[in-house]
């Protein structure tokens, strides 16, 4: 592939096709592991050379992993800067390895399910991410890509301790299973705090779009685990499953029945509001884009509108992302120049439904 | 450390900043995170998660480990005190050269617990499963007997036994 990365940016990627279990709700699930490599410091460390060693390690050792063999190999170190911010939107590598320094690498499937990160904190994040749904499928995928490389390469592993992680936030099992929820009713209502309420009694997180120190964008709500050392991966994954889900996706799903029993106006408003607002903008920022789209989502969700389908939201809600709009512009743009290219965007791929 | 903030009179003072003129007059300022951004003294950034759930655990572990800062790891060098500023380790060997410090901040991190539960690589896999099964009859064993189930503890009791027989 001459442009790996074009490629990918053209294509929805498995966990945008809106297809999973629960989707309307839940929009993904991604699972993590964090991995060093028992031979080696950890980056804080390793230098420059310490760092190449590390990489060209792992590498070879995903080369010849055959659950890995249709990968792409990307050295996001050479990688142009744009390129960078496509995947980190794609959430395929993580900010953190986008905007990072120094020999660095990633190991993309094609279909955008699983990727390593090489040298972001630890030397080795696997993940998956599968739309709606799916922390069986998607345990089972890592687990598997796990093993094979511990085939490969000798994990530091501690007898107490278990895998070894630069931060000790991680040390344990090394997972961060983390699922994606679209909230816009519990939001329009200010319920959000149930939610909140839920995760706390699980010691579980809340976070926004892109993880870490994000604002919950266009009412997307990342949940994701703390705890790593002494329960397994399976009872961590079991809490999500069984236990806080199950109970937001009730909520949630309460909330939108409620606006369309009692609140069936101001539930249109904002829907046809948010739907004129994208047919008719010229210009519009991603955030606003996010929000509109978010409206239209929970509308085409409560049948309040048909005008659209899914598939073309959940590619809008990718491709009006800063990155991915130049991508697909094939140039840079200025704030205002982006603004506009979004606007004419989303305005075509609407009048085409 | 502990006082209230010298600006506003109401918070804790969470900065405390020693100036230090040109002709070596030192002055210190307690100040409260408010005063001390709204001061230009400090940048206000969002940490990111690991970072705040860090600066969390240690600063609730500070009095604790501060006599811990020389600790030092005779693999990679690293310092406690290194540790402790940038929220990330050196390497595989500071789980142990820094235990004494960082065991208590990684109970009370993961809520208690000391040990690891779930898979494990290849090459450990035989002893720590031996491991994990010592720990989960140990744990049936104890409340065994809190249940008063005697009965129940003495064939724990007894299968602990024969697994510490074979390991030796």
């Amino acid at each position: 592939m001459s442009d790996p990365v074009g490629h990918f940016a053209r294509q929805p990627g498995e966990w945008l096709r809106g297809v999973g279990p629960l989707n309307e709700i839940v929009i993904s699930t991604r699972i993590r592991l964090a991995r060093n490599l028992r031979e080696f410091v950890f980056l804080t460390r390793a230098d420059e050379q310490t760092r190449q060693e590390i990489a060209n390690t792992l590498d070879a050792a995903a080369r010849k992993t055959r659950v890995l063999a249709q990968c792409v190999f990307v050295d996001v170190e050479a990688l142009d800067e744009l390129d960078r911010r496509v995947l980190a939107e794609r959430h395929l590598i993580s900010r953190q390895h986008a905007e990072g320094a120094g020999a660095r690498r990633a190991v993309l499937d094609p279909a955008q399910v699983c990727s390593l990160m090489i040298n972001e904190e630890d030397h080795l994040r696997i993940q998956v991410i599968r739309s709606g749904l799916q922390l069986d499928a998607a345990w089972e995928q890592i687990n598997a890509i796990d093993d094979a490389l511990d085939e490969r390469v000798e994990y530091a592993f501690h007898p107490q301790y278990g895998y070894l992680t630069a931060c000790p936030t991680n040390v344990g099992t090394g997972i961060r299973v983390s699922v994606m929820l679209h909230l816009p009713a519990l939001r329009l209502t200010n319920e959000v705090e149930k939610v909140g309420q839920a995760a706390k009694e699980l010691k579980l997180a809340i976070r926004g779009l892109y993880g870490e120190g994000t604002d919950a964008l266009g009412d997307f709500f990342q949940i994701s685990n703390q705890i790593t050392l002494g329960r397994s991966e399976q009872e961590i994954i079991d809490d999500f499953k069984k236990e806080i889900i199950p109970k937001i996706v009730k909520y949630e799903q309460a909330a939108r029945d409620a606006l369309v029993e009692h609140r069936a106006s101001a539930l249109d408003d904002k829907v046809y509001r948010a739907m004129g607002q994208l047919q008719n903008a010229r210009l519009i920022s991603s955030n606003e884009a996010l929000q509109c789209l978010s409206h239209v989502r929970m509308g085409l969700h409560t049948g309040r509108i048909k005008s659209v389908d899914i598939s073309t939201l959940n590619e809008l809600f990718i491709q009006t992302q800063p990155a991915h709009l130049q991508k697909l512009y094939g140039e840079r743009l200025t704030g205002e120049q982006r603004s506009v290219a979004r606007a004419n965007l989303i305005r075509t791929r609407l009048s085409r439904n | 450390m502990a006082g209230i903030c010298e600006r506003c009179k109401k918070a804790q003072a969470t900065y405390h900043l020693t100036d230090i003129s040109a002709d070596g007059d030192r002055n210190e300022r307690h100040l409260c995170e408010r005063c001390a951004v709204e001061e230009g003294l400090v940048q206000v950034h969002k940490p990111s998660l690991s970072a705040e759930i860090l600066q969390h655990f240690v600063s609730t572990a500070k009095s604790l480990a501060s006599s811990h800062n020389e600790l030092i790891c005779p693999d990679c060098g690293m310092t406690y005190l290194e540790f402790r500023n940038q929220g990330l380790l050196g390497c595989a060997k500071d789980y142990d050269a820094f235990r004494e410090a960082l065991h208590p901040l990684i109970e009370r991190e993961h809520d208690g617990a000391d040990h690891h539960v779930g898979k494990s690589p290849r090459a450990a896999a035989s002893t720590h499963a031996a491991d994990q099964e010592v720990r989960r009859l140990k744990k049936q064993l104890e409340e065994a007997v809190a249940a008063e189930d005697y009965e129940r503890a003495a064939s724990l009791r007894d299968r602990l036994r024969e697994l510490e027989r074979a390991d030796e």
